[in-house]
Parts: structure tokens; C-alpha cells; sequence
């Protein structure tokens, strides 16, 4: 049952592991006093200036938008910095690296083998038309109903936590995993790109979507709300349509033509001169 | 590739299963309401119904698929349990082996009994 009454101290109980000196991983409390406001990552700054400067984390931009600092905060991956001590209605706060990655240190979890799945699932928009794509004459036409196709997905900001709580990596690391998985789909889904025969290279394989047992917990953890597990149901669905011929792969979006026949409209200032691409800049 | 193409069979021997045991449960749990497949008014488990269903051909076909489509469905489902354990190249191999090896036989067993049934039937009839 969630603990409600104030605080007046908070123990961040946080587990600890120097691969110089330490066999295994332990854990050490810390008590900081309960300022209104304050988050996980705030704490673990005070943590290290005033208790424990050996404290190591990874962490950025402190609002949620670099992915860094993805922790196993209270037995549930989160960002450190979008989580404030008050909403876990704790007086303690556990704080472990995220599940499911080797520790390089304290709270940083090696990501490598999400990044290298990442990468092997080629997460770039693919065209033939590579002169367009080095010297582009315009952009690519797209809808608003095919921006919505992938625009959920394309918020992910890798930062593990979905990786952290499917239970299928944590037993198979074969398994890509939510996050490339996710994220493959969302260059799949977008009507610019073509590269799905390369990808299907990929993701046809073992390491694809079938290891999917549809737990959810990506989606639930997800800092961002993306909904890996609704990408890799789908990308399930394009593989089974592509083996039996009834998947068309659309031709990649063209050029959109400048609009033709538009008044400027009056009070609307003139862009800023050109920067990028200008020569002696 | 190929686990594309296995998860593809999986999700096809699933609908089929689908179909098919919701046909067995239809003839035989919901005859008070629907009275497909069942020759006489009696029980759907009376000798005179089992033996017109087990004369029929539409049974027959309908039973060897029920029976190749639920041993693809659950062997599969069985590899993958057992492949998520991330076993060694050779086991997995191994068990390759040996589930396609229980399939086979067992799919040659359900068919002989099935075939075997339904000239029982043709004869008893």
C-alpha cells in the first residue's frame, strides 16, 4: 500500500558495484532531507556532492528528452529526472541500474546490445533516389494520416527502459528486443521510406518480432508513450502478409511539388537569411 | 527467413485449430441449440451419432487437419519455450530433431487411428 504521509527524510537505497573492487553488486542507504520537487536525479546529485562522489549515472538534459538516465527506480524502469520522489509515496527510494544489461559501474547499465540491434535494423529512411537525398529540390510529400502511421513510435528516445521490463529479453538476450524492434517498424511505417526488403534481412530472423510474447510492460514503462508492443504485433503482421505475397511494399513518397499560386500573406516577416551551406560559414 | 516462415505456419495451423475445435465444440456441446453433424435426436456421444460422423469423409479430412495443425502448433510453441532458455547450436539442433521426429510419428499414429475408425464406421454402419 503507496505510503502518503510527509516526509520530513527520504533514504535513496542505491545499489552500488566498482568492478575494480567489488565482487557483486550491493546496496548503501543515503539520507537526504525531502525538498518539495525534487527528483530521483536531483537526489543522486546531492548524493554525490555531499555523501558518495564516487556515485556514477548517466544522465543529460534533465527533462525527459535525452534518454540517458533510465534506472530501475522502486522496482520499475523511469527516468531519474521525470520522476519526483513525492510520486513514488515512499519514504524510500531503491535506485539499481536497469535490468536485463550487464553493470558497467553503480547505475550504468551497458547498452551496447541494444544499440548494435539498433543498428543492424538499419533505422534510417532508405530510397533509391540517393542524388534527391544529398541535394534535395524540395521535401517529401506526406499526409497527416500517414505521419500518424509511425508519428507514436517516433518519439522513442532510447532509453532502455522498455528493454529493462520485457520479460522475454531478460530470459533470451537472441531476442532483439522492444526498442530496435519498435523502432524498425517506425521506418517501416513511414510512407518516405523503402528499405522494408532490407530490414526483413533483419528482422525475418531469429532474433525478430515472434519472440514476442505480448506482455505489454514496454508500453507500460515507456517514459514517452510509445507503445513498442503495438509496433511489434504489427510488424508480425506485415511479415506474415509479406511470406504469403499479400504484402505490397508502397512506393517511397515523391518529391512534393512547390505550391503554386500562394500570396504571402501581409505582416509575416521574411525568414532568416541562409546559414548552412554558405560558403566561408 | 525461416522463422518467418514457421511463425507464418503457427499462425495459419492456429486458425485452423480455431475453426475446426470450434466445430467440435459446436457438434458436440451445443447440439441443444444447433443440430449440425448429429444424425439422430440423441446425445451427441450416442454409438448411432458417433458412428454416421465417424462414416463421413467431411469427419476424417477434418480430424487428420485438427490433429497436423495442433501438433505444428504446440511443437512450434514448445521450440520457441525451449529456445528462449538460449540453449547451445547443437541442442537446438537436437531439439529440432526431435520434435519434428515426435511430430511425424505421432501425426502417422493419429492418422492410421482416424483411417481406421472411419472404416470401422463405414463397416458398423
Amino acid at each position: 500500500m503507496a505510503d502518503t504521509t510527509t516526509h520530513t527524510e527520504v533514504v535513496f537505497r542505491i545499489r552500488r558495484f566498482d568492478p575494480a573492487t567489488d565482487a557483486a553488486p550491493h546496496w548503501e542507504d543515503y539520507r537526504l532531507p525531502d525538498t518539495p520537487g525534487m527528483t530521483v536525479l536531483e537526489g543522486l546529485k546531492q548524493i554525490k556532492e555531499s555523501q558518495s562522489p564516487t556515485l556514477a549515472w548517466r544522465s543529460s538534459c534533465r527533462m525527459g528528452v535525452c534518454g540517458s538516465c533510465g534506472m530501475f527506480i522502486n522496482g520499475r524502469p523511469r527516468l531519474a529526472c521525470n520522476t519526483q520522489v513525492s510520486e513514488l509515496e515512499a519514504s524510500l527510494v531503491t535506485v539499481a541500474p536497469l535490468p536485463n544489461f550487464d553493470i558497467i559501474r553503480d547505475l550504468v547499465p551497458d547498452l551496447m546490445p541494444m544499440i548494435d540491434a539498433h543498428a543492424a535494423s538499419h533505422p534510417y529512411i532508405i530510397r533509391d533516389d540517393v542524388q534527391e537525398q544529398q541535394h534535395p529540390t524540395g521535401e517529401y510529400w506526406q499526409s497527416m494520416h500517414q505521419l500518424e502511421e509511425y508519428l507514436q513510435f517516433s518519439y522513442c528516445i532510447k532509453c532502455g527502459c522498455c528493454m529493462a521490463a520485457c520479460p522475454t529479453y531478460a530470459t533470451d538476450p537472441q531476442y532483439a528486443g522492444p526498442m530496435p524492434l519498435g523502432q524498425a517498424h517506425r521506418y517501416n511505417a513511414d510512407s518516405r521510406d523503402g528499405g522494408f526488403t532490407e530490414r526483413r534481412r533483419v528482422l525475418a530472423g531469429e532474433r525478430g518480432p515472434w519472440k514476442c510474447h505480448f506482455a505489454g510492460e514496454c508500453s507500460q514503462v515507456c517514459p514517452k508513450g510509445v507503445d513498442p508492443a503495438k509496433a511489434i504485433q504489427l510488424m508480425k503482421r506485415a511479415l506474415v502478409l509479406d511470406y504469403l505475397h499479400l504484402w505490397k511494399q508502397p512506393c517511397p513518397a515523391p518529391v512534393a511539388k512547390p505550391l503554386a499560386g500562394l500570396k504571402r500573406r501581409e505582416g509575416i516577416p521574411e525568414a532568416p537569411p541562409r546559414t548552412i551551406g554558405v560558403a566561408g560559414v | 527467413m525461416r522463422d518467418q516462415r514457421l511463425w507464418t505456419w503457427h499462425i495459419g495451423a492456429g486458425v485452423v485449430i480455431l475453426v475446426l475445435l470450434g466445430l467440435h465444440m459446436t457438434v458436440m456441446h451445443l447440439d441443444a441449440f444447433v443440430r449440425v453433424f448429429n444424425a439422430t435426436p440423441e446425445e451427441p456421444i450416442h454409438w448411432s451419432n458417433v458412428v454416421a460422423r465417424g462414416r463421413s469423409v467431411f469427419f476424417l479430412v477434418s480430424y487428420v487437419l485438427l490433429l497436423g495443425a495442433a501438433l505444428y502448433h504446440g511443437f512450434y510453441g514448445l521450440r520457441n519455450i525451449v529456445f528462449e532458455l538460449n540453449p547451445a547450436a547443437a541442442l537446438k539442433k537436437a531439439v529440432n530433431g526431435v520434435l519434428v521426429a515426435a511430430g511425424i510419428a505421432l501425426f502417422v499414429v493419429g492418422t492410421w487411428a482416424a483411417w481406421a475408425s472411419f472404416q470401422f464406421a463405414r463397416v458398423a454402419g
